[in-house]
């Protein structure tokens, strides 16, 4: 099923899609014309396959459940924000805060994303086949944040406890965010991510994991006569 | 928030769609500004000329015309809504002195290809008000507005004069304004409203008139204006971005090989020819883009 948003207003799209009965309708659909337009595809609960031809603005995919969403283009601010879970394939670039605050779910972006990607992330996977901009996984409390490329200025500041896998260079290190040991749980995990994101040929060895130095979790007694 | 937008054109082929093209990315960035809007259309110069874009506010225009042309000549005297684009082949210096001083008007802009119409209202009114559609031109920078931190006046609407044919739009706000503005205004700067913007702008034409080029203009102004932002700059022969260190302000840019246009979210440019198989990236924070000269 093709929806065009040149002919149908976005909220009357995404409320089709918001509410398929699976049993009576076909599982995959297309949306024409995105032309920037934001929240495209956001708030979807069913198992779908929804594919968005072109390039979209922000928060396309928020809060999703089950979906399997297909950007071909690039992705404004705020794709896959707070994901629970299904997948999104973005094939161009994202802006920043990609996957931002996301519990669950698989984001796969094909080009670069920009700054504060995974900023906040609560248990999603996500896979960038470029590079990151400054400040990714800013606060990152849990899930995994892998990238093929670089990664810009204060890497995982404020880190809880995501694995960062990055195959580039680093510019720097946020506070707090430390290379750590890849152990053969850590490849074995990173391997499983790059064959979901159909990255065979890439080796989990050749990426260095970055993670939490869990200094910032408590307060510092030491500290206490600055107060 | 507040939209900019513009649009460099690298061939001939869209000159005559120029203004069309401008209307569309301002109208389409009407969500992230309601309050006003403005642009800056670059156009063919007349050698020996120069330009002065006025708004004459509430003035009946016949009775302007005929106080202006009793003080200085002017060849040309265009009425286009509640703005006035004069063109005098006397010195600026003596062209501007009168005009800052005449009653009842406000300079917006002046150079030899520059024109400036800013108003306040809708994006949709105000392109339709000075029929930016119909214009034609080299390149353009737009602004809608979502006032935050002064009054919605004309004064406070964008895009800013920054020096002949230069001006400057700005999605953001700046923190020490105020420090500036005081520091400026010893170095005999003089403002019109108490708008941030304003301030950056004074601060550009400050530094240009310090003999100082624009790309370094800008980097300094990455460790003087503390806040947030992303601006466009326009010049003669082109126009540059730039984004704070933290870029939380948003920047877009489709690049083919007909033009360069920038936005704050690419909506603002979908309407544009080709721009689905145009080079879209994001601008990096703290690095200074140009096109032209």
């Amino acid at each position: 099923m093709k929806l065009d948003l040149r002919k149908l207003k976005l909220r009357k799209v995404n409320e089709t899609l918001q509410s398929i009965d699976l049993k009576r309708n076909n599982k995959s659909y297309t949306i024409l014309n995105p032309e920037g337009n934001h929240a495209i595809c956001a708030g979807l609960t069913d198992d779908i396959d929804v594919t968005v031809k072109g390039h979209v603005g922000y928060y396309c995919g928020g809060m999703n459940q089950n979906a399997n969403i297909t950007v071909e283009g690039n992705v404004g601010t705020g794709v896959a924000e707070n994901m629970m879970s299904g997948r999104i394939h973005v094939k161009g670039n994202a802006s920043q805060s990609a996957g931002a605050t996301a519990h669950g779910g698989f984001l796969i972006i094909d080009g670069d994303a920009s700054s504060r990607c995974g900023i906040s992330m609560k248990g999603i996977d996500i896979v960038v086949k470029g590079s990151v901009g400054h400040m990714s996984a800013f606060m990152a409390q849990s899930g995994n944040l892998v990238v093929c490329g670089d990664a810009g200025e204060a890497l995982g500041d404020s880190l809880y406890e995501t694995d960062i896998y990055i195959k580039g260079k680093v510019k720097s290190l946020g506070a707090d965010c430390i290379e750590k040991k890849m152990d053969n749980k850590h490849l074995k995990k990173l391997d499983k991510l790059l064959k979901k994101a159909k990255l065979d040929k890439l080796k989990p060895k050749d990426f260095k994991r970055y993670g939490s130095a869990r200094k910032l979790y408590n307060f510092k007694i030491d500290n206490v006569s600055n107060y | 928030m507040c939209g900019i937008v513009g649009i460099y054109l690298k061939s001939r082929k869209f000159e005559k769609d120029l203004g069309k093209m401008l209307s569309g990315m301002l109208i389409n960035m009407e969500s992230r500004g309601p309050d006003s809007a403005g642009f800056a259309i670059y156009k063919k110069e007349k050698k020996a000329e120069f330009k002065y874009s006025v708004c004459i506010n509430n003035l009946v225009f016949e009775k302007f015309k005929k106080d202006i042309s009793k003080q200085i000549k002017f060849t040309s005297i265009l009425k286009n809504s509640d703005h006035v684009i004069l063109s005098s082949k006397e010195k600026p210096k003596k062209v501007l002195a009168i005009l800052n001083e005449f009653k009842g008007v406000s300079l917006v802009g002046y150079g030899k290809s520059i024109e400036i119409f800013k108003q306040i209202g809708n994006p949709k009114e105000v392109v339709k008000k000075f029929n930016l559609e119909n214009f034609s031109g080299t390149h353009g920078i737009g602004h809608t507005r979502m006032a935050t931190e002064s009054a919605i006046t004309t004064d406070g609407s964008h895009p800013y004069s920054t020096g002949s044919d230069e001006c400057l739009v700005h999605n953001g706000s700046l923190s020490n304004h105020n420090n500036l503005r005081r520091d400026l205004t010893k170095k005999g700067v003089s403002f019109k409203s108490e708008n941030d913007t304003e301030v950056a702008a004074g601060y550009i034409s400050n530094h240009l008139s310090n003999k100082k080029n624009l790309k370094e203009t800008l980097k300094s102004g990455l460790s003087d204006l503390d806040g947030f932002y992303t601006f466009i700059t326009g010049t003669r022969k082109g126009f540059a971005i730039v984004r704070d260190e933290i870029a939380c302000k948003p920047a877009v840019v489709a690049e083919t090989k007909d033009y360069v246009a920038i936005a704050s979210e690419f909506q603002a440019m979908a309407h544009l020819p080709g721009v689905n198989m145009a080079k879209i990236f994001e601008p990096e924070p703290g690095i200074v883009y140009s096109w032209g000269k």
